[in-house]
């Protein structure tokens, strides 16, 4: 009875992904285009050197074979995510090669002097697939060289770092804020009589099933430049000109904030709900003042909740997408924005299924260590 | 708490202090969701108060817009498609997950589940690889497929849930009587799993009536559902329509809500008469 789903799951959504990490680390791009290349490159074995003629013979005749098919642009694209100015190396040297050649070598060196650079040949193998760690090193900033070595990439190009740290720096943001304000309603619903927590509840629920996209075009209204709270601050003589709320940082994470808390408050109420009372009341009939008894006896007892609700927070606050797209600015930007631009707008799968294949690890680590804490037998 | 004990005047110190708090978090929380119903009903085209005066405009721009209509239909044939896969697949799933121990269970259980754990933008990359090649992007069936796979583990989780009180012997009984597996299913199994089935299918009917990051990157604009057509409009050009079109997904939500509501009063009911 279980097979039914499993393995509509194995088809429609386990193989799907499973293909995307594939990519991460397959590269038939250049390969399929420029076969006779791939292959002479093969025998390229003294890495201080260039190729020989046979490999240069091989590309010219791979060019050509190209530019008569239509697919020029393939491995000019290819090139360009690993050699700077990669595109216009091969359309540049397209348009100067000549019918014949007695030394394909020096008609390439003639078109181009990075035809006798190591590193352009050294791009060019690693590209020839059919499996790479391009991809995944570059999306750690790292890159390979032709002697086998890795290196950090040059700093003019180096950016998915800085994406990642980002994306730490905001899911860390939202889970503090979310922790922190949630804390109080967690502890608030666990504490009141059932009928009034049920009430105080909706309040919470309501906003969780409203749809982001609501929720996020509810943001804009209020935070834009002429919205309702620098409005409201306007009047109430508070501000002179409207802050800058929204397309920045402040806006992301006041909104990533919004849209999380109920994923914070539920485990925590929950936690809450079975820490007994008993022991706060032994404590204080023991001697310990209200502060003192909350703080080392009633507060210990929520940690799971917290690291619970933390944690679902920090995994769910990595994957963000719509919200820093609608309300964030280009320095807002998360590892799922990329994602999704190398798919859609570049068309750099190779890069997407790598930043995808790190983004995936991270939320599976952490779900892993999310599943010991709660100990849910799955 | 509420002892015979006088609260000291440290106690009632922290409790305004948490009743301060924890008012501030719910207007935080509902507060912009609340904002935005009565703009949609401004008569003028400004996103702010006062409210110029009453109009019904932006429902009728609304209910006039053939875009607007046609992403409100979609998104309630996907998601009902969508549904009636993912309970009738999850259903089963949980009642065999319930009933038979077999080994690599945890694996099973985890694949099942995984769709609630991976990043939504990893699925929505993964079908847009894979769904490209076969023809199922752009279509309506690619869609339906995404959207089951990413609602059965709600139907999966509730109706498990339901099923930790259900007692086994009834099943015994209608076998004992001369029932077949799928009579018993149906007659006694289902009936008395019905509520936790429902809340099943509405939470994968909200996943999908929510889900906006498959629809972007794998729908046609035919295909459009409600928001995808919002994230479009809130993109290119924020007008008053936006918040009536919020204002009817709001009302849905609520409906959705309070379904769930009673049906989980009724499951509560039926748990005590039990008992």
């Amino acid at each position: 009875m279980v097979a039914p789903l499993f393995v509509f799951l194995l088809i429609v959504f386990v193989a799907p992904i499973g293909s995307m990490m594939l990519r991460s680390v397959r590269d038939v791009e250049l390969s399929d285009v420029w076969p006779q290349t791939a292959a002479a490159l093969q025998g390229w074995t003294d890495r201080a050197h260039i190729p020989s003629e046979a490999v240069f013979a091989a590309l010219a005749a791979d060019m050509k074979a190209s530019k008569a098919a239509g697919v020029q642009a393939v491995p000019a694209r290819r090139l360009n995510y690993a050699v700077e100015g990669g595109r216009t190396l091969v359309f540049g040297t397209l348009r100067k090669l000549p019918e014949t050649a007695n030394s394909w070598t020096d008609v390439f060196l003639a078109a181009d002097p990075r035809w006798g650079d190591i590193e352009t040949w050294s791009a060019i193998d690693q590209a020839s697939g059919p499996l790479t760690s391009f991809f995944l090193l570059a999306a750690m900033d790292r890159q390979k060289h032709a002697d086998g070595t890795i290196t950090p990439t040059p700093a003019n190009r180096r950016v998915y770092l800085d994406v990642l740290a980002r994306t730490f720096e905001v899911s860390a943001v939202v889970t503090t804020l979310c922790l922190l304000l949630g804390f109080p309603v967690a502890y608030l619903l666990a504490t009141q009589p059932p009928a009034r927590a049920n009430l105080l509840m909706i309040l919470v629920l309501l906003p969780f099933w409203t749809s982001l996209l609501v929720r996020t075009a509810a943001w804009i209204v209020v935070l834009q430049e002429h919205g309702l709270l620098n409005n409201a601050l306007i009047a109430l003589h508070l501000i002179d000109r409207p802050l800058q709320l929204i397309y920045n940082r402040t806006g992301v994470y006041v909104a990533m904030t919004h849209v999380l808390l109920p994923f914070a408050i539920l485990p925590l109420y929950s936690v809450m709900k079975g820490v007994k009372g008993v022991y706060m009341r032994a404590a204080m009939s023991l001697g310990a003042r209200p502060t003192v008894a909350f703080l080392r006896v009633y507060a210990p007892q929520t940690i799971p909740g917290l690291a619970a609700g933390g944690l679902l927070v920090f995994i769910l606050a990595l994957g963000y997408y719509i919200t820093p797209e609608l309300i964030g600015g280009a320095a807002d930007q998360m590892l799922s924005h990329f994602i999704a631009y190398y798919t859609a707008d570049t068309v750099n799968w190779g890069m997407a299924s790598a930043l995808g294949a790190l983004l995936l690890v991270a939320t599976l680590a952490l779900y892993a260590v999310y599943n010991r804490l709660v100990g849910r037998p799955a | 708490m509420a002892g015979p004990r006088r609260r000291t005047l440290e106690e009632r110190f922290w409790i305004a202090v948490l009743w301060s708090a924890a008012i501030a978090v719910f207007v935080f929380l509902v507060a912009p969701i609340l904002a935005i119903v009565p703009l949609s009903f401004n008569s003028r085209e400004f996103l702010t108060y006062p409210l110029s005066g009453f109009s019904l405009r932006w429902y009728q721009q609304f209910f006039a817009s053939a875009e607007w209509m046609r992403a409100f239909k979609n998104s309630f044939i996907v998601g009902s498609a969508a549904t009636a896969v993912a309970t009738g697949l999850g259903t089963l799933a949980a009642v065999g997950l319930t009933m038979a121990n077999f080994r690599g269970k945890g694996f099973v259980m985890a694949v099942l589940l995984s769709p609630m754990i991976v990043p939504i933008v990893i699925v929505a990359v993964g079908f847009y690889f894979f769904f490209a090649p076969i023809g199922l992007a752009s279509s309506y069936l690619g869609l339906v497929l995404a959207h089951s796979a990413l609602g059965a583990p709600f139907v999966v989780v509730t109706v498990t849930a339901t099923l930790q009180g259900f007692d086994r012997s009834l099943t015994r009984a209608a076998a004992s009587l001369g029932a077949g597996p799928l009579e018993t299913f149906f007659r006694v199994v289902l009936p008395l799993i019905g509520p936790g089935v429902a809340s099943g299918a509405l939470f994968a009917f909200a996943a999908s009536f929510d889900e906006v990051v498959v629809v972007l990157l794998i729908a046609a604009p035919e295909q459009r559902t409600l928001p995808r057509e919002m994230f479009a409009g809130i993109r290119e050009n924020f007008s008053p329509v936006i918040t009536a079109v919020a204002t009817v997904m709001i009302v849905v939500s609520i409906i959705l809500l309070l379904s769930l509501e009673l049906l989980r009063r009724r499951t509560e009911a039926m748990s005590r008469a039990k008992r």
